[in-house]
């Protein structure tokens, strides 16, 4: 256990991220399995434990330390575990098991036996073993290691290209020990799982100066459609969705993998549909967190598929095939799809400035900017230069007054980080978001100090804050809004500037956010 | 008379009618009495100071020698005013500091300024001052404060420079009392090549040696002429606001450490950029803290900076009577 613990310590003050993807080569390379494959799984959030829940900690909290000051302790540390690891008294010691029989125990243990387990565990344990304990069993390891990540670095370890391990991943199951014996020198596993996900083909950001320097020609352009890019994949009758990360959405989605009747690898974009209207992507929202759909939902909001590209026909590979010629292959395939599922439609750009003026007044609000594709590129994986870019819509700005602040929890713990924003309806100031990024580290202890120097009232971890402060909110869209009393609700808001140097009379009004909503249907 | 007649809180800090001094205010006042020389506890422009003669000492550096009207040394010896008697102790927080202990007419109020149980080789250790009130700070008041051994810490520090021994070592510290103990502890753990140390770590760094406190070979590491070759794989102490500057660049792939009792909790480290968090405080943890309490078994204890909340929940569940000060103006960022 306490090969990991360090690692998990190392990892969370190790930043660059090549520094981190030697750390877990190192780890690879020293431990032994299934303690390697059980680690990566863990650190990667792949690893199915049972029943710990939040609840469950704080109860076992609550035998051991007095709950005002567990909350007292939790409101400034942030993390659960890590305050339990912290606030834990220390038993009396003994030998601490290896991570792959914690691992199982926590795996087999029944969830009557639970607590009782974790409890003895903890009384065995130092403080970083009982934070890396945990971490492990309640997931969310927040060490910056994503999937891919831990990819990179068992690539790297067997020498092997990274889309190769991609392509297996799904197949593979913790503690991943075949994986490992040919990165070794053994055999390469077969991909055991039908319906794999394939990596997806990523654009990088251009601009119209940097457009200048293309041969308009040369590309092909279609809409960027504001929805969640998804890999649609029909395999020997077996059908999945998956996110661009690889992640399987199937199950929130049973109307779409319906309508998936063909058999193909499809790169799309997810969106909740009715009829000829594409829905905001708040509707879209509404699916996504759910486990399972209700029919009430499915009926409300249907969701569906704008195809963009073709991987994969018939168990035939495209991927080598250039985009024109998948394109024409994709084009055929259309004519059997039913209507949840359809084409992205190719634009006719004479020039760019022809493509600037489009971008500018896009025909569907759902619309977040425009791709440009290479016709001659094949389909590649991750985000090489050169082949696909997108022309993103303009961020919508507006100036509003700082008027609440809370602590954050996570990553920004103990500082004041989300911030309450409005702006003026009239004399007053109405509440028309909450942002929790967008600012620099300079800026959140600086906007934390304002807030702890600006406090003119509490509610529960609440902060009113003096009106004082212009803050330069940035968002992507904006949705009519019941909930709030402003009548309106940002997409994805930001912080993107303090602009100390504004007074706040002259923050934005309540109007020219309304002017800005998209018509009522 | 009640003890709030002897001493109380005000906007400007603790007072004391009877004599009519203030103990470590915020703002300048005819007659102040401070307990030691970190920035929120002594402020320049008051009449009249009484303070140890190191605390004195380090306020002149800081603020100029004009710093106060009048100033007295507080010695082994109480001092009298208008009656009241004055006591200063060890308070182990940092060179200088002290604990008060206020009599009059049998009644004892001891206020703790900030303090330390731990041995600490650049200060006197803490004396207990029993009294009828105990003023406390509180700013590890929370049970998730459990401090380490220092060495331990150091030996992290130890532990990178031999893992990488190409990179410089950037220890963050405040400059009086962390920066020192910091040193000091190195050397203790048998570092004995130069290190190096920030502009404005140099006024105190002296201050300490002519006291007395052996920190080895000193070298600015803010002179133009320090070059990357010869920081690879030395040890550069600065204050942490340093770490933002352009300063930074002249040092080859620096390793950025930081030594406060913060860097226990993981965000706090990691909203600064830390990559070597050791967690090293001039001030009580909780087990400390309570257990002062318990030792010195007080009428009442009043709580002043920090996490007065916890403490007064804990002295709520141990039958104490405890009592929020809620002073303004004192920071716990600056440890
Ligand atoms: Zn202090
Ligand atoms: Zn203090």
């Amino acid at each position: 256990m306490k090969a990991f613990a360090d690692l998990l310590e190392r990892l969370a003050f190790t930043p660059a991220r090549n520094g981190k993807i030697a750390l877990l080569r190192d780890f690879i390379a020293t431990r032994p399995d299934p303690e390697r494959g059980y680690a990566l799984a863990a650190l990667t959030g792949e690893l199915e434990l049972r029943h710990v829940t939040p609840s469950l900690l704080r109860s076992l909290a609550a035998d051991r330390v007095d709950e005002t000051l567990f909350a007292l302790s939790y409101d400034f540390v942030g993390d659960l575990a890590e305050t339990m690891a912290l606030i834990w008294p220390e038993g009396p010691g003994g030998n601490t098991p290896d991570l792959p029989d914690l691992v199982e125990e926590l795996m087999s243990t029944g969830r009557a036996a639970l607590p009782g387990v974790i409890a003895a565990r903890l009384d065995q344990m130092p403080a970083s073993e009982r934070y890396a304990y945990l971490k492990l069993a309640t997931g969310g390891m927040r060490v910056g290691v994503s999937a891919r990540l831990a990819r990179i670095a068992v690539a790297q370890y067997g020498d092997i290209p990274v889309e190769e391990i991609e392509e297996l991943w799904h197949g593979l199951t913790p503690p991943y020990a075949e994986l490992f014996a040919w990165t070794e020198g053994g055999e390469k596993p077969v991909s055991a799982a039908l319906a794999p996900f394939r990596p997806v083909m990523l654009a990088t950001p251009i601009d119209l100066d940097e457009l200048r320097d293309l041969r308009p020609g040369d590309f092909s352009v279609e809409w960027k459609w504001d929805g969640i890019r998804v890999q649609a994949v029909v395999d020997q009758g077996v059908r999945r969705l998956y996110t661009r990360t690889g992640e399987d959405i199937s199950a929130a989605f049973p109307d779409v993998i319906d309508a998936m009747q063909f058999d193909a690898t499809l790169d799309g974009e997810l969106l909740v549909r009715r009829g000829d209207q594409v829905a905001p992507f708040s509707d879209l929202q509404k699916r996504l967190t759910r486990k399972t759909t209700p029919k009430a939902l499915l009926a409300s909001h249907p969701a569906g598929l704008r195809i963009y590209d073709i991987l994969i026909e018939n168990g035939q590979d495209l991927r080598e095939m250039d985009f024109k010629n998948r394109r024409n292959r994709l084009e055929d395939a259309a004519q059997h799809w039913p209507d949840r599922i359809d084409l992205s439609p190719i634009l006719q750009v004479k020039d760019w400035d022809h493509l600037a003026d489009l971008r500018a007044d896009p025909p569907d609000a759902v619309i977040e900017g425009v791709m440009i594709k290479r016709r001659d590129s094949p389909y590649l994986a991750g985000r090489i230069r050169g082949h696909w870019y997108k022309w993103k819509r303009d961020p919508m700005l507006v100036d509003a007054v700082l008027m609440t602040a809370q602590r954050g929890h996570g990553k920004r713990s103990g500082f004041y980080s989300d911030f309450g924003f409005g702006v003026w309806d009239g004399d007053r100031l109405v509440p028309v978001g909450k942002a929790y990024f967008g600012f620099t580290d300079e800026e959140l202890v600086e906007l934390d100090r304002f807030v702890r120097q600006n406090t003119t009232d509490r509610f529960g971890p609440v902060r009113a804050v003096a009106p004082k402060l212009v803050l330069e909110v940035a968002f992507e869209g904006l949705n009519r809004s019941n909930r709030h009393k402003s009548g309106v609700a940002m997409r994805f808001p930001r912080i993107s500037r303090i602009r100390r140097d504004k007074p706040v009379e002259e923050a934005d009004r309540i109007e020219t956010l309304r002017a800005l909503l998209p018509p009522e249907v | 008379m009640r003890f709030s007649d002897l001493l109380h809180p005000t906007e400007r800090g603790l007072y004391c009618p009877v004599a009519d001094v203030y103990i470590d205010p915020v703002a300048p006042v005819p007659r102040a009495l401070v307990t030691h020389g970190h920035a929120d506890h002594a402020r320049a422009g008051h009449g009249a100071v009484l303070a140890t003669g190191q605390t004195l000492d380090i306020m002149a550096l800081r603020y100029g020698a004009d710093f106060t009207g009048a100033r007295q040394v507080a010695g082994p010896d109480p001092v009298q005013i208008n009656g009241v008697q004055f006591e200063f102790a060890p308070a182990g927080h940092v060179l200088g500091s002290a604990q008060i202990r206020l009599s009059h007419r049998g009644m004892t109020i001891t206020v703790s300024g900030d303090y330390c149980r731990l041995p600490n080789p650049t200060c006197a250790e803490w004396q207990p001052l029993p009294a009828h009130v105990f003023v406390t700070e509180a700013t590890f008041a929370l049970p998730v404060f459990t401090h380490p051994d220092p060495m331990g810490e150091i030996g992290k520090l130890m532990t990178s420079l031999r893992a990488f021994p190409d990179r410089a070592h950037m220890v963050g510290a405040y400059a009086l009392g962390k920066a020192q103990r910091v040193i000091a502890l190195i050397r203790a753990a048998g570092w004995d090549a130069p290190i190096y140390i920030h502009g404005s770590l140099q006024a105190l760094c002296a201050y300490h040696q002519e006291q007395g406190i052996d920190l080895g070979e000193l070298r600015p590491a803010t002179a133009e002429t320090v070059t990357k070759a010869e920081t690879a794989g030395q040890i550069v102490i600065a204050p942490p606001s340093a770490f933002n500057s352009p300063w930074m660049r002249r040092f080859a792939d620096p390793v950025v450490g930081f030594a406060s009792g913060w860097m226990q909790i993981r965000n706090r480290a990691k909203a600064r950029g830390v990559e070597l968090p050791m967690v090293i405080s001039d001030h009580v943890d909780w087990p400390d803290l309570t257990r002062t309490i318990q030792e010195l078994a007080p009428e009442e204890t009043w709580i002043t900076h920090g996490r007065e909340d916890a403490l007064m929940r804990w002295c709520e569940m141990t039958q104490r009577v405890g009592r929020p000060l809620r002073l303004v103006g004192y920071e716990d960022e600056a440890e």
